[in-house]
């Protein structure tokens, strides 16, 4: 086992072993161990209630009232972003931005993570004046304005509308290229984790039962033959029979 | 030929019944100078019985009278002296007792410590009613403007306690979990999430403090008092002056008003990020 390489030299930015949480005499993760290299984008699938929003928050840090153990390694800068865009309804939108920024060009980079997003000159807008796609363009900005080497997002597309989502999909994958930091993405959509995803995992019974790394060329399309292979087989270890479907 | 066929299905939406317009459930667009209509409608119930003799100048003088009254306590200074020295009174405890309710809520808000040992008392103080306080105070205190300031600063603090607690407690836990996961350090999470989002039930308390803040006067101010509004009624008590008392009462109603006009104007301002039932 390799040892543990801090920062930009190691290849690893995320490390979980024997991860385990629950509630009550419930158990939701059951000695989970996952990898994530850096700059990877893996998504994560699983059923309802399998277990990949307790995940993530435990990467998160985000769940101390939760019992559990089991080692956990990422990288302190690392970002949310959570389904609903949870902007602060009485800061405007440059100031959500730069709301964990600190030092004197933080409102210069929140503009410029702004622009990224497409909404340049809406920095003075109250966020209930923005649609539902572009309060979740602000809520990525906000995450990756601090240079995250670790994004987690909890379905951060749920919400919206199929076509507003392709957008989504298109601009994330941009930032993503152009920032570099590893992804957690957790989602619903199998489409979605085999066009954004370089490893898909799916998560059953509070472990990770499939780990599939996904070799396709960018674009990707729903018309290549292998992308449809990959999503059979994710959507049949989901436990979604196609046939009867 | 293309115009017909454009046309045609305007006449058909035309032909169809004509549909109920939704019902609105909110309550409608303002009605401009609405406020006003209230208070107007008064005096002018109270203009007209005095004019038609129904009410008797030695119960309820009437509206004229009151004002040339007016006129004759400005001339003579008595009404600006009067009113100069109260609204020092009610501005002192609404100013301390703003700044002692704001931090005791937040200090208990923040804290279950802080909670478990001021929020009793708090409460307890809340179930005493300020007029009932005054005998002890006076012997602790004299009756100077010591503790003229102390009752009014008692009245204020308690519903700014109260509402600013409420707004704190009731700030939305995601937005915790936002600042967790930012990384907040302690000062910035305060500046930037808790005070903004107890703002609305501060704006709250302060709407009840202010009106608070006069009503203890007047009680302070006719007990041993031997200046301020109060003063100046009680004494008009004495001689039977019914038109002195109404100057007194009327210019206790407008302080009441403007200071909750002048809230409520805060509130607006502060609060343009939000969306209500009332927008
Ligand atoms: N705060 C909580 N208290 C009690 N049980 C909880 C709590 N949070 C989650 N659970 C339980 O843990 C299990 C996993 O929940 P989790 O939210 O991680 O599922 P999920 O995979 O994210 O589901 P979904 O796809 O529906 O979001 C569920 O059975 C849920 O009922
Ligand atoms: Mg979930």
């Amino acid at each position: 086992m390799a040892t543990h390489a801090g920062g930009l030299t190691g290849t690893r930015t995320v490390r979980t072993r024997g991860l385990q949480r629950g509630f009550g005499d419930r158990t939701v993760l059951d000695g989970l161990d996952l990898e994530i290299g850096a700059g990877e984008f893996v998504a994560l699938l699983g059923r309802s209630g399998s277990g990949k929003s307790t995940l993530l928050r435990a990467l998160a840090g985000l769940d101390r009232d939760v019992a559990g153990s089991g080692l956990i390694d990422v990288p302190e800068k690392s970002s949310v972003v959570f389904q609903d865009a949870r902007l602060l309804p009485w800061q405007r939108v440059l100031d959500n931005v730069v709301l964990g920024l600190s030092g004197p060009d933080a409102a210069q980079r929140g503009r410029a993570a702004l622009a990224e997003v497409g909404l340049a000159g809406r920095e003075q807008a109250w966020p209930h004046q923005l649609s539902g796609g572009e309060q979740q363009r602000v809520a990525l900005a906000r995450a990756l304005v601090s240079e995250p080497e670790l994004l987690l997002a909890d379905e951060p597309f749920g919400a919206l509308d199929a076509l507003t989502r392709l957008r989504m999909h298109e601009l994330l994958r941009e930032l993503c290229v152009r920032h570099r930091p590893a992804v957690l993405l957790v989602t619903h959509d199998v489409d979605e984790a085999v066009t954004l995803a370089d490893r898909v995992l799916v998560v059953d019974q509070g472990r990770i039962t499939v780990d599939t790394t996904i070799d396709l060329p960018a674009p990707r399309s729903h018309r290549q033959p292998q992308f449809l292979a990959y999503r059979e087989s994710l959507l049949r270890a989901l436990g979604v029979d196609q046939q009867k479907g | 030929m293309t115009a017909s066929v454009l046309a045609r299905p305007r006449t058909s939406a035309e032909a169809l019944p004509a549909r109920r317009p939704r019902r609105r459930l909110g309550p409608g667009r303002a009605i401009p100078f609405g406020a006003a209509l209230g208070p107007l409608l008064l005096l002018a119930l109270w203009a007209v019985g005095s004019a038609a003799g129904w009410l008797d100048s030695r119960t309820l003088s009437a509206p004229w009278t009151v004002v040339t009254t007016a006129g004759e306590l400005i001339a003579d200074g008595r009404l600006q002296d009067n009113l100069a020295v109260s609204a020092q009174r009610a501005g002192l405890g609404l100013a301390f007792g703003t700044v002692i309710g704001t931090v005791l809520a937040l200090v208990s808000g923040l804290s279950r410590w802080g909670e478990a040992i001021l929020d009793g008392p708090v409460q307890i103080k809340r179930a005493i009613p300020g007029v009932a306080l005054i005998p002890l105070l006076v012997l602790w205190l004299g009756i100077g403007e010591q503790m003229k300031v102390t009752t009014i600063v008692l009245g204020v603090f308690v519903p700014v306690y109260i509402h600013t607690h409420n707004g704190l407690r009731s700030i939305d836990s995601r937005y915790v979990e936002l600042g967790e996961s930012l990384r907040l350090r302690p000062a910035v999470f305060l500046r930037r999430i808790v005070l903004p989002g107890a703002l609305p039930g501060f704006l709250l308390g302060m709407r009840f403090a202010v009106v608070g803040a006069w009503l203890s006067l007047v009680v302070v101010e006719q007990i041993n008092s031997t200046s301020g509004i109060g003063y100046m009624m009680d004494l008009a008590r004495q001689y039977g002056q019914t038109d002195v008392i109404i100057v007194g009462l009327v210019l206790y109603g407008l302080l009441g008003l403007l200071s909750d006009g002048a809230v409520r104007l805060a509130q607006r301002k502060a609060l343009s990020w939000r969306r209500t039932l009332a927008d």
